[in-house]
């Protein structure tokens, strides 16, 4: 059984837990993710590890209420029990000095881009981050972006909190400038020479929505920039036994829990990702009308 | 009156049938097929053994129970004390009465079976130990005195879970770690309801939870815990992995990632282990085709389609490139799949999974085949007949094509020696690696197997491992040959 210590409603629909797991958290590094189980009847859902202490022995974890477990798992509080909590999981991030990076997180995918934008933060990468969201009541963790970040974009879709817009068009301003700059290199100025010295961005880490990723990934390949991407298919154990993680990378079939989850963005295919992800579209229904109907 | 004795003569030649649910009543439930020997029928099958001076089926039972001492005494009706008989070497009756091969095990040594069918020693085996749960107390062995000696046994299948009780009866802290929510292996997330209740697995381990092995569930080694963490900072005295080989096999070829297709394991998993089978009442879900195609033929195999036939299918076709005598899967499970209505399609194998546009598996092209020269296993080999391509609609299909290791663990340990294909390499009579104070067993060693291997290398384990915490002695210069 796993306590959970803090509770805190991040928006309308997505809530953070703080829960005591010590074996994990003093194992747990960015990029890991664990799976849990509510109770006997519960299914097993993976999620990623957005935060850990290892000193209090605590694993945090952020999630959107979309079906009926995650909405079950919101209606728990501080003082209740998990039954099963499993990790961490999953290979974690490989963490550098690649010079300059651009962290984008969309929608819950905030919370999995802060430990990996800290953690490059610390290892003395300049980072630009873009976070983003539909509207500016699904956003969180701005602060706790910025501190990790040199330069923080914020974008929600409706235009109600800083860009109006999606997250792939501060990050095409971004790659474009950097690429003119690029271009410069080879001829500098007296003019240019502060500038020739700021690094190219090197990586781009982007996690959130598939459609997002694809997209990002669209864009990063014109610029021919290494994007890593993570990746959320559906799961069951975890350890790769099952293979219901299943995702096609670089035309190879992979185990998103065992091989990734993180993979080159521009080798993946997020259609075949995107069309895994709806397998229970109807059972999911199901579910959580009986669920609303219960509760 | 000559008559009459022709027919009792006649009738010692086979053995007493288990009554079971019929075929039609039992596709639509989970419960288990054979109801089991009542006590009057165990006797009247016990008696069939002819208490033989030198029993050959005990040296084809791969953990020797004492077979002829066990009848005996089914014989005379002491039901406890013949169950007791047959722990004293098998951790596990109840499990193993229910899925052992008994007919190339056991009941293949056996005399009478040389003239009519063998004694029904899997019957009577699983008789007794249910007997036993059913009226007798679980009798809880007294606890030896302890050793001071701790233990970690990873991984809680059939093999973990005998070598864990092993060594608790010798004393040691035993700690059992498990990867899943629960403890059982194969037996819990492989193994269907129906061939093998879950309630037989839950009660064995709360047998050896009694005995005073500390279970240690969601506790994936090698993630959670390195094997050296175990050994150097966590004060184990030695390790015994037994974690199963884990890893489901595709064919590769076009389509396999369609939704609709699954891995057996998946499947298995989601219908045995996490109970989709009642759905919506438990969360997890599973596709319930209307139209099944599982290819292979094996135990797996058997499993998966007599599951999808339960959870409603119309048809269920059962694809294997073989034919039907080279089917490695239990025969009673054959026959009760031939039973329920699941259609082989033998000489067969599939090709290409076809999409329906969406993403989702709307049919599936096979080929036939035709057995040409023996394979480096003996068994002849299929090869294709040219121009027999074909399709057929289905809408789930699932490669049962077996497994390979699991590297999660083993990717962990640079001091461990594996074989090509991954899997662990262990003296046969100890378990012993080339890593001081491991051991390791069962399936991860070679290759998937049978539940009464996994135990018998539990037991073999357990043994060594008590010489090794005397002795301190390692010598496998015995596996550099086998390398
Ligand atoms: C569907 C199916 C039907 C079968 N039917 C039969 C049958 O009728 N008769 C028969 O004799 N055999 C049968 N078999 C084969 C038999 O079940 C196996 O040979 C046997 O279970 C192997 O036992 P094991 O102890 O080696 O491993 P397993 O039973 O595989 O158990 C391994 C355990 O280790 C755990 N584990 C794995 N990695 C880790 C880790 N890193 N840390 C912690 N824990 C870990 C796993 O979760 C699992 O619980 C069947 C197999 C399947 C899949
Ligand atoms: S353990 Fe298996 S092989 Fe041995 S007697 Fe029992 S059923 Fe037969
Ligand atoms: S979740 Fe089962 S193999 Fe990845």
């Amino acid at each position: 059984m796993f306590k959970i210590l803090k509770k805190e409603e991040l928006s309308e629909v997505i809530t953070l837990f703080e829960i005591d797991a010590n074996h994990i958290a003093k194992k747990a590094k960015p990029g890991n993710f664990f799976i849990l189980k509510i109770h006997e009847e519960g299914e097993r859902i993976p999620l990623t590890i957005a935060d850990f202490d290892r000193d209090k022995g605590t694993i945090t974890s952020v999630f959107q209420k979309v079906g009926k477990t995650t909405y079950h798992l919101g209606t728990l509080n501080e003082g209740d029990y998990l039954s099963d909590v499993i990790g961490p999981l999953g290979n974690p991030s490989h963490i550098e000095n690649f010079g300059k990076v651009v962290c984008v997180g969309g929608g819950v995918g905030i919370a999995p881009v802060y430990p990996i934008t800290k953690a490059l933060k610390e290892a003395g990468n300049k980072i630009i981050s873009i976070i983003g969201a539909r509207s500016k009541d699904l956003l969180f963790w701005e602060d706790k972006m910025r501190n990790v970040s040199d330069e923080l974009i914020v974008t929600t879709d409706d235009g109600s909190y800083g860009r109006k817009g999606v997250v792939t068009i501060p990050l095409e301003e971004i790659l474009k400038e950097d690429q003119g700059r690029a271009t410069k290199k080879h001829v500098p100025s007296f003019e240019d020479r502060e500038v020739v010295q700021e690094p190219n961005v090197n990586l781009i880490v982007a996690i959130g929505p598939p459609i997002m990723m694809k997209f990002v990934c669209k864009t990063t390949e014109k610029y021919n920039v290494k994007t890593i991407v993570s990746l959320n298919s559906i799961m069951v154990d975890g350890t790769g036994m099952c293979g219901a993680c299943r995702v096609e990378v670089g035309g190879e079939t992979k185990f998103a829990c065992v091989d990734g989850p993180e993979f080159d963005g521009h080798k993946v295919d997020f259609d075949l990702l995107m069309k895994r992800l709806q397998m229970y579209l109807v059972e999911e229904k199901v579910a959580m009308d009986m669920y609303s109907g219960k509760v | 009156m000559e008559e009459q004795e022709e027919k009792k003569e006649q009738k010692k030649k086979i053995k007493i049938k288990m009554r079971e649910q019929s075929p039609l009543e039992r596709i639509k439930n989970f419960n288990e097929v054979p109801h089991g020997y009542s006590p009057e029928e165990a006797v009247e099958e016990a008696s069939r053994c002819l208490s033989c001076k030198r029993p050959t089926c005990v040296d084809y039972c791969p953990v020797e129970v004492d077979i002829p001492r066990f009848l005996k005494l089914v014989k005379e009706g002491k039901f406890l004390e013949a169950a007791y008989k047959v722990k004293e070497t098998n951790a596990l009756p109840a499990v193993c009465g229910r899925v052992c091969p008994q007919e190339v095990q056991c009941e293949s040594g056996c005399i009478v079976g040389k003239k009519g069918e063998p004694v029904a020693v899997g019957n009577l085996e699983r008789f007794v130990a249910d007997y036993e749960a059913e009226k007798g107390e679980m009798m809880i062995p007294e606890k030896p005195k302890p050793t001071g000696r701790k233990i970690a046994v990873i991984g809680s299948g059939p093999g973990g879970l005998t070598c864990a009780a092993d060594l608790a009866m010798s004393g040691h802290q035993v700690t059992l770690f498990e990867a899943l929510h629960k403890a059982g292996g194969v037996l819990i997330y492989g193994i269907p309801e129906f061939r093998l209740p879950k309630r037989i697995v839950a009660r064995e381990v709360e047998y050896i939870e009694k005995m005073g092995v500390e279970l240690v569930v969601n506790a994936v080694i090698g993630k959670l815990f390195t094997i050296d963490e175990l050994l150097n900072d966590n004060g184990y005295d030695a390790c015994f992995i037994c974690i199963g080989a884990g890893l489901p096999m595709f064919m590769g070829i076009p389509g396999e990632n369609l939704n609709g297709v699954y891995s057996a394991n998946e499947f298995l998993t989601r219908a045995n282990l996490m109970k989709s089978y009642l759905f919506p009442n438990y969360d997890t879900p599973i596709k319930k085709g209307r139209r099944v195609a599982v290819v292979g033929g094996g135990n797996v195999a058997m499993d998966a389609a007599r599951i999808a036939m339960r959870l409603g299918a119309e048809k269920v076709y059962l694809i294997y490139r073989r034919s039907e005598a080279e089917m490695p899967a239990r025969k009673a499970e054959v026959h009760h799949a031939h039973e329920e209505g699941i259609e082989f399609l033998l000489l067969t194998n599939p090709i290409k999974y076809i999409d329906d546009g969406k993403g989702n598996v709307c049919g599936v092209e096979c080929v036939k085949m035709e057995l040409g020269e023996p394979d480096e296993s003996g068994r002849r080999k299929p090869v294709v007949i040219k121009g027999s391509e074909f399709q057929m609609e289905i809408d789930i299909a699932i490669p049962a094509l077996g497994t390979r290791a699991n590297p999660l663990l083993t990717k962990t340990m640079a001091d461990l020696k594996l074989n090509k294909r991954g899997y662990i390499i262990a003296e046969e009579a100890t378990g012993m690696t080339s890593k001081r104070g491991v051991f390791a067993g069962g399936d991860i060693v070679t290759g998937a197997a049978t539940v009464i291997s996994a135990m018998g290398a539990g037991r073999k384990a357990a043994r060594a491992i008590n010489e090794y915490l005397k002795w301190k002695y390692w010598d496998v210069s015995n596996l550099a040959k086998a390398i």
